[in-house]
């Protein structure tokens, strides 16, 4: 069974949303993705500074058996990224809801959130 | 559900994350493949192989049927054990499959896929007619892979009345020890050995394994690590529409005796005539990304090929590849990555074998 924290937010192609308290968003891969994966081998993220667009793919996570397509789960602007994914690629693998975060955005319409599925909604995606 | 081999619980025990594999439920992986393909090139790791289909083929006509029917020549096995890869031809040259033939006392055994295990079965019987011999598949042995530089050494140290026999293997060789085979064989490019067992036996030594710190390993690693050994899968790097002499497997067909009519043959020789237009390659990409079967190749100048398993290697820790290249390519290429023209080079295979890499 896949771990699927209450407090985190989804969407159906796998990212999961954490809402911090400044109103930003910052984005992972969910543990059902990685598994799904298995061995990650290389991560490509975006740009700092980019605008992007809700289901633009921006990102590329692959493993040894396939590459996989990182789509912004919101619009908005990247505002940080996680450069310490390039040399540890394996912690999607083992720590993929803390350390293997893979950017932050500030959002264009804070509304948007209301978009995003719940731990329940996602659970149900994964089944 | 799919078919299980003797060793499902113990897959299951070891939290194997199981998927389907031509009908039967099989473990990718227990955790983490690059894990387990380390402990293969390092130490020992094991793998169940039961899957694959034994075919024993006996009777007055064995050796003449098997003349006719492989691409390689079984009068080359000097000597009882011995073992030679061969292609199983179509009329047309195409590869219906790969499989190893042993030399028994007075018969052959043959070890062939298990994803064309029907058609195969199908194109054997019908190719016997006219030959006195019988096949029969031999479902109630298993089979386990133990593969790894300590391999030998840990089989030895459980199996301590087969020890002498496994010692005195050479490699390509098998032999049997009452119910048990060992064969000094395997798909990592690594020493180790392909033991097939009768079925209840199988777990105990599976476990006997485990104890003795042998890893458990899935058909993940196994992928990687017969890649990195520049050997042929089934289906990916050659199938029925592909000529063998486009995959790498030249040396698998022996054209001496000249009259030995082997199916296939005439193919083969019109192919060779006319020129071969393109020839299996190995291909290295040392930047981010990772090359994938069915990726386009463009050679400046030259033509296009396809390649035909790519993967990242977990030795090498970047992507490499097996392709068909259009005959005459030089030292370098480029192949479709996700839309992007990447520059790699092409260098001769094998990767890796015995934990060392092998091209300049």
């Amino acid at each position: 069974m896949s771990n699927i924290p209450a407090d985190l937010k989804y969407v159906a192609s796998h990212e999961w949303i954490r809402v911090e308290s400044d109103g930003t968003v910052t984005v992972g891969i969910t543990d059902f993705a990685q598994d799904q994966l298995g061995d990650v081998v290389f991560v490509e993220l975006p740009e700092v500074g980019t605008d992007v667009e809700v289901e633009q793919d921006i990102a590329v996570v692959e493993s040894v058996k396939a590459a996989s397509d990182i789509y912004a789960p919101l619009t908005g602007k990247i505002i940080a990224v996680n450069e310490a994914l390039a040399d540890a690629p394996e912690t999607v693998n083992e720590d993929p809801y803390g350390e293997a975060w893979f950017f932050k955005m500030e959002l264009a319409n804070s509304e948007d959130l209301n978009t995003l599925l719940d731990a329940d909604a996602y659970a149900a995606l994964c089944e | 559900m799919g078919k299980h081999t003797a060793l499902y619980a113990k897959h299951l025990e070891a939290n194997g994350k199981i998927v389907d594999f031509g009908g039967w439920d099989m473990p990718i992986h227990y955790g983490s493949q690059i894990v387990e393909h380390n402990a293969v090139r390092e130490h020992a790791g094991m793998f169940d192989v039961s899957h694959m289909t034994i075919v024993d083929v006996r009777g007055p006509d064995a050796k003449a049927f098997l003349q006719k029917l492989l691409a390689n020549d079984v009068d080359k096995l000097a000597e009882v054990g011995k073992a030679l890869y061969s292609g199983m031809l179509n009329h047309d040259g195409g590869v219906i499959d790969d499989l190893i033939v042993y030399r028994m006392e007075g018969w052959y055994r043959t070890v062939v896929n298990c994803s064309t295990r029907e058609k195969d079965l199908e194109w054997m019987d019908k190719q016997s007619r006219g030959f006195d011999i019988s096949l029969t598949e031999r479902p109630e042995l298993a089979m386990v892979a133990v593969q790894g530089p300590r391999a030998i050494k840990i089989v030895q140290g459980i199996k301590t009345e087969a020890a002498d026999l496994i010692g005195r293997l050479k490699i390509f060789q098998g032999l049997p020890h009452s119910d048990w085979f060992f064969a000094r064989t395997g798909y990592t490019g690594e020493d180790g050995l392909e033991i097939m067992i009768p079925e209840n036996e199988v777990a105990g030594f599976w476990q006997a394994l485990t104890d003795a710190g042998v890893k458990p390993a899935g058909l993940g690693a196994r992928d990687t690590l017969r890649l990195e050994a520049g050997m042929n899968l089934y289906g990916n790097d050659m199938d029925e529409t592909i000529s063998p002499l486009q995959a790498g497997m030249g040396w698998t067909i022996a054209w001496q005796p000249s009259d030995r009519d082997f199916i296939g043959r005439e193919a083969l020789e019109q192919q060779k005539a006319a020129g071969v237009t393109h020839i299996q390659a190995g291909l290295v990409f040392e930047s981010r990304g990772v090359m994938r079967s069915h990726q386009k190749v463009i050679v400046d100048g030259v033509g296009e090929g396809e390649v035909t398993s790519g993967t990242f290697s977990p030795s090498l820790q970047y992507s490499i590849a097996m392709a068909r290249v259009p005959a005459g390519t030089g030292d370098t290429c480029q192949v479709e990555m996700r839309g992007k023209l990447v520059d790699v080079r092409v260098v001769k295979l094998p990767f890796v074998r015995n934990g060392k890499k092998q091209f300049a």
